[in-house]
């Protein structure tokens, strides 16, 4: 997937966790990348969080800390 | 096998709680308060003659044959018409009404040909039994005088009362001249179809049946569901097939392959030939009704573009090239195992589909998760359902419509936002305006002026046209409305759901930013609409919500059914008949294949792959150790694809190049895989770009399962054997077999016991249990042996009801100077979804094309007519196709279907998509357009793309 639509697909979903409960906020961002992307995008999200600049919401980022992030490639 | 013969008992049933008891004959029958006499005797198993009584509508007594003697009463008074009492003492047969009913049958035969030898409905006749019944010997009369079945009188000249046959529709004729104006086929129309297309014209003996204002069938406003012809006693409305072929003499009861209503019909045959499909009585989604295309558009069964053999090809601009079984399962094996070892093991996928049965699908996920070793399995309810599942998993803790059809029967307000059950639903939309001519209320909330807003009898209290995309905030709107006049239901609340999260919800809602006034600025909807709305929804009794593919195909259309859902909740309109939540499916088995694991994230039953022992529950079944990672989605197998990490997969019965958003990225995916194989009747859009292809089998060719929107396993039977050699599963078992799994299947009913092993919602189902009871509503396990119909009746299956805060979050699809219209899409009733079924039928005498519709205003700006072409250009793409000017779209919003795949509707289509689950916002296109002079480039060029894709090299050879 290109950087720019994971961003936006993370983005996205920060938008709607945002909007919930601000104790639950992160967690919810969190449980819902490692619930629903395949580890190839999470993989990449991590590759993304390296960067600064990288346009993602400082939900997404504060989230980061509870996302699941493989190590290696299967 | 035989011919299944219904039993007519002539009247309705009626649900009365009070019995009466009557002697029928010297035979005492207790039978609900309110039962016909001839209803009764039916039932102690007397069958009193009739000719214009028939279980499917209501009494009308115009026969004059059913008639009996009471003792005590005077007269003969119907027996259709006369409700059966305590104490009555009736006769059927009494030398009185002998002589009556002969005199009444010699004055219909009197006007009726005598070609009984040579009439299509010979042996299926009501009126051939009746003269039977009454033993009618002579008929005095002549057929000098006055007739309506004769083209010319005894002088030679023309009989003016005669009427030629109408052949107009394609699946069945019109014989005026066997017409006994017993009006059933009127009363068809009117209470079971709710169309009232049919009248009778003229009085006495001029009366006539006619369609509209004396207009041919084809002509006039009938949508062509077969109920008339269902119900004619005779061989005047006679379905084409019966007169090409003749009677059927062996049926099974099988399911309607087309939409999620899931209709069980009669497959009625002569050997192995299909005769007719007739709704089935007994169907508890359908009753006996039907559509334009269960009922009659099966063709494509036969179709000559069916493929029979296996194909395979090394590189997609080569023609095919046909091999055998054998050889084409045997490089499907061998290229998914090379692109695992080459590019690992998440390299391959599979994509399930909803058209084909629970076992076929439940194979397919099995295959990824337990052969290749990966989760990559997706279905085509990625591009429509999905924002349901987590929706409703959020909020009642599962992905499932929580009620029957027979519920809507006792609904006092009908709210529908984003579907259009007349077209989409046809069987079910007929019931919703049964239910409201009986005076339920309806509120629709859709950007177009849908049939249900205003149609014969039917008139929505409250049409909601918001703008496409505003969902949320409409809902969420009239959620403030309820929460600020208190209109919710504390108790139910309390009870059943989370009290804090509800009070968190009602600040939310009562916000300003979601007042009425508010919102209406923004989604162009009346403020006092939306009050009324709410009100109406909030204190009119029972209130059921319907939804569709207008709910979930949206950036938020995971929030928008969490939306519903709180609505429901707080107007305590749960767990109850007549209320709920009703998500209306759009394939026949997008509910099963759901249900089946078909997602990358969870195994069947709704279980994350992440959860030890569940996956610790299918690995001792299977003998594999399972991947505990979700997989890819389709989207995303595109993605992953174009970038070169994904090379191989198997697509069941799916055709993702025309069904899925922005089809130059779908189209660059899978022209960047070396191994696309595709499993299908037809040569697919898909199938353009893809290596192998494998023949697939239809409804009619296999035993399974579908499992319907309300939550209804229907069995599937196979009629005939399949055309090219296996039905779906076996193929499937044959790929994993050739990829060294030890498969052992040789029957649908194994595969079902081995889901009710794993899946606990499934616990009780078998074979056995289905044809016993006809079918099953899951869950169906020990605290449910015989199903649930309605579902969260004690509590939530998620223990306390969650409300979720519904922010609206505007598109990032947005209008501006370039591209100043919203597009919407849809369905029409005779086409279904791509086409690839319907448009291989007659059903295109009714749609031959898609066309865009546009609101006068917005046309006149343009310049554009009616029926010009027009170009349709967006951020995504352009294409062409032909204007249809009307004011069912308000200005700024354009509409058109996607049933052809020439009009390309997806290459305008963009990519964004729901922010929870991907489902792809194909309900907003900015779009621009303007007067063209044909189709665009792309399209010709992509027809001629795919026609050079379709080769196929023995018969190209044959042929050039």
């Amino acid at each position: 997937m290109s950087a720019a639509k994971l961003v936006y697909k993370a983005n996205q979903i920060a938008t709607f966790f945002q909007s919930q409960s601000p104790d639950e906020a992160a967690a919810g961002v969190a449980a819902h990348i490692n619930k629903f992307w395949e580890p190839r995008m999470r993989r990449q999200l991590a590759d993304i969080l390296r960067h600064d600049d990288n346009g993602l919401k400082p939900l997404v980022i504060e989230a980061a800390g509870d996302i699941h992030f493989p190590q290696t490639t299967s | 096998m035989k011919l299944i013969q219904e039993p007519d008992f002539g009247t309705p049933a009626v649900a009365s709680e009070k019995t009466v008891t009557l002697t029928v004959d010297g035979f005492e029958v207790t039978v609900p308060e309110g039962t016909s006499i001839m209803r009764a005797a039916a039932e102690a198993g007397i069958a009193i003659p009739k000719l214009c009584a028939t279980d499917l509508v209501k009494s009308f007594g115009s026969c004059r044959l059913c008639l009996v003697e009471i003792d005590g009463r005077r007269g003969t008074p119907s027996s259709c018409t006369t409700p059966a009492a305590d104490g009555l003492v009736v006769h059927t047969q009494t030398d009185r009404l002998k002589k009556l009913r002969r005199g009444v049958m010699e004055l219909y035969i009197s006007d009726h040909p005598l070609d009984c030898l040579t009439c299509a409905a010979n042996g299926d006749c009501e009126l051939q039994d009746m003269a039977g019944a009454v033993g009618l010997r002579d008929v005095r009369y002549g057929y000098d005088g006055e007739n309506h079945v004769k083209a010319k009188a005894s002088d030679g000249t023309d009989n003016f009362r005669w009427m030629a046959k109408d052949e107009t529709n394609p699946y069945f004729t019109y014989d005026p001249s066997k017409c006994i104006v017993c009006s059933r086929c009127v009363r068809a129309c009117e209470e079971v179809q709710g169309t009232f297309a049919l009248t009778i014209e003229g009085r006495g003996f001029e009366s006539r049946v006619s369609p509209g204002a004396h207009e041919s069938f084809l002509g006039s406003e009938c949508v062509s569901c077969g109920a008339c012809v269902q119900a004619c006693p005779t061989g005047t409305l006679q379905e084409k097939s019966i007169i090409e072929i003749g009677q059927p003499e062996h049926s099974l009861v099988t399911t309607c392959a087309y939409c999620g209503v899931g209709c069980s019909f009669k497959a009625e045959m002569r050997g192995d030939e299909l005769v007719r499909m007739l709704a089935y009585k007994d169907g508890k989604a359908n009753h006996g009704h039907s559509c334009v295309k269960g009922r009659f558009a099966y063709g494509y069964a036969n179709h000559g573009d069916r493929i029979l053999n296996p194909m395979i090809r090394e590189k997609t601009s080569d023609p095919w090239r046909e091999v055998s079984w054998e050889e084409a399962l045997s490089h499907v094996a061998s290229e998914f195992r090379r692109l695992q070892y080459q590019h690992g093991r998440e390299s391959i996928g599979v994509i399930t589909s909803s058209r084909c049965t629970n076992e076929e699908t439940f194979l397919v996920q099995k295959l990824a998760r337990a052969v290749f070793g990966n989760n990559n399995t997706d279905t085509c309810a990625r591009v429509c359902h999905s924002p349901t599942g987590y929706g409703l998993g959020q909020t009642f803790g599962t992905s499932a419509g929580t009620q029957d059809f027979d519920s809507v029967e006792q609904s006092d307000v009908i709210l529908v936002i984003g579907a259009n059950p007349t077209d989409g639903h046809p069987v079910f939309g007929s019931r919703l305006k049964k239910r409201i001519r009986q005076g339920a209320k309806l509120i629709v909330i859709d950007p177009r002026r849908i049939d249900l807003v205003r149609t014969p009898h039917v008139e929505a209290a409250h049409h909601l046209p918001l703008r496409p995309g505003t969902n949320v905030a409409v809902l969420t709107s009239l959620a403030h409305v309820i929460v600020t006049e208190t209109l919710y239901d504390e108790a139910f609340i309390r009870e059943r759901c989370d009290w804090d999260e509800f009070q968190d919800w009602a600040e939310f809602v009562s916000r300003e930013e979601n007042s009425p006034e508010t919102v209406g600025a923004l989604s162009g909807v009346d403020p006092e609409e939306i009050r009324g709305a709410a009100r109406l929804y909030a204190t009119g009794g029972n209130g059921a919500i319907y939804y569709g593919l207008g709910v979930t195909e949206h950036s938020q259309g995971s929030t928008t059914v969490m939306a519903i859902a709180n609505l429901a909740m707080a107007t305590g309109n749960l767990g109850r008949p007549g209320v709920g939540v009703n998500p209306l499916r759009g394939q026949n088995n997008v509910q099963g294949s759901c249900d089946m694991g078909s997602f990358p994230h969870e195994f069947p039953g709704y279980r994350h792959v992440s959860i030890d022992e569940v996956r610790e529950s299918f690995e001792k079944i299977w003998g594999v150790s399972l991947n505990d990672e979700p997989g890819l989605r389709i989207n995303n197998m595109l993605d992953a694809a174009v970038e070169g990490s994904f090379k191989g997969i198997y697509i069941q019965g799916e055709d993702i190049l025309q069904s899925d958003p922005d089809t130059h990225h779908v189209a660059a995916g899978l022209a960047a895989m070396e191994c696309v194989v595709v499993h299908d009747l037809f040569l697919n859009e898909t199938a353009n770009y893809a290596h192998v292809f494998l023949p697939g089998s239809t409804f009619l060719e296999k035993d399974g399962t579908f499992t319907n929107a309300e939550r209804r396993i229907n069995r599937v039977r196979k009629v005939m054997t399949p055309r090219a050699g296996y039905a779906d599963w076996e193929v499937t078992q044959e790929i994993a077999n050739a990829m060294g799994a030890n498969w052992t299947y040789t029957h649908p009913s194994q595969i079902m016991a081995e889901i009710a092993l794993t899946t606990p919602s499934f616990t009780g189902v078998t074979y056995e249990l289905l044809d016993e009871k006809g079918s099953i509503q899951w869950p169906c396990n020990d605290k449910a042996p015989e199903g649930t119909p309605i579902m969260h009746v004690d509590g939530f299956v998620r223990g306390k009801g969650k409300f979720i805060r519904t922010e609206y979050v505007a598109t990032d699809e947005r209008t501006g100077p370039r591209f100043p219209l919203l597009l919407t899409t849809g369905r029409i009733l005779s086409q279904y979804n791509v086409g690839a079924q319907t448009r291989r039928t007659a059903n295109s005498v009714w749609h031959e094309e898609d066309r865009l519709e546009i609101n006068p205003i917005d046309a006149e700006v343009r310049g554009v007519k009616d029926g010009d072409w027009v170009r349709i250009a967006s951020r995504a793409g352009e294409t062409s196709l032909r204007a249809l000017i009307t004011d069912r779209v308000v200005p700024g919003v354009v509409y058109t279907t996607f049933h052809h795949p020439s009009t390309q509707a997806n290459v305008v289509t963009t990519d964004y998509s729901d922010w929870a689950t991907s489902c792809p916002e194909y309900k907003v296109t900015a779009v621009q357009i303007s007067p063209s002079n044909g189709q665009s480039d792309w399209q010709l060029e992509y027809e001629d793309q795919a026609r050079r894709a379709r080769r196929i090299a023995s018969s190209v050879d044959a042929a050039e």
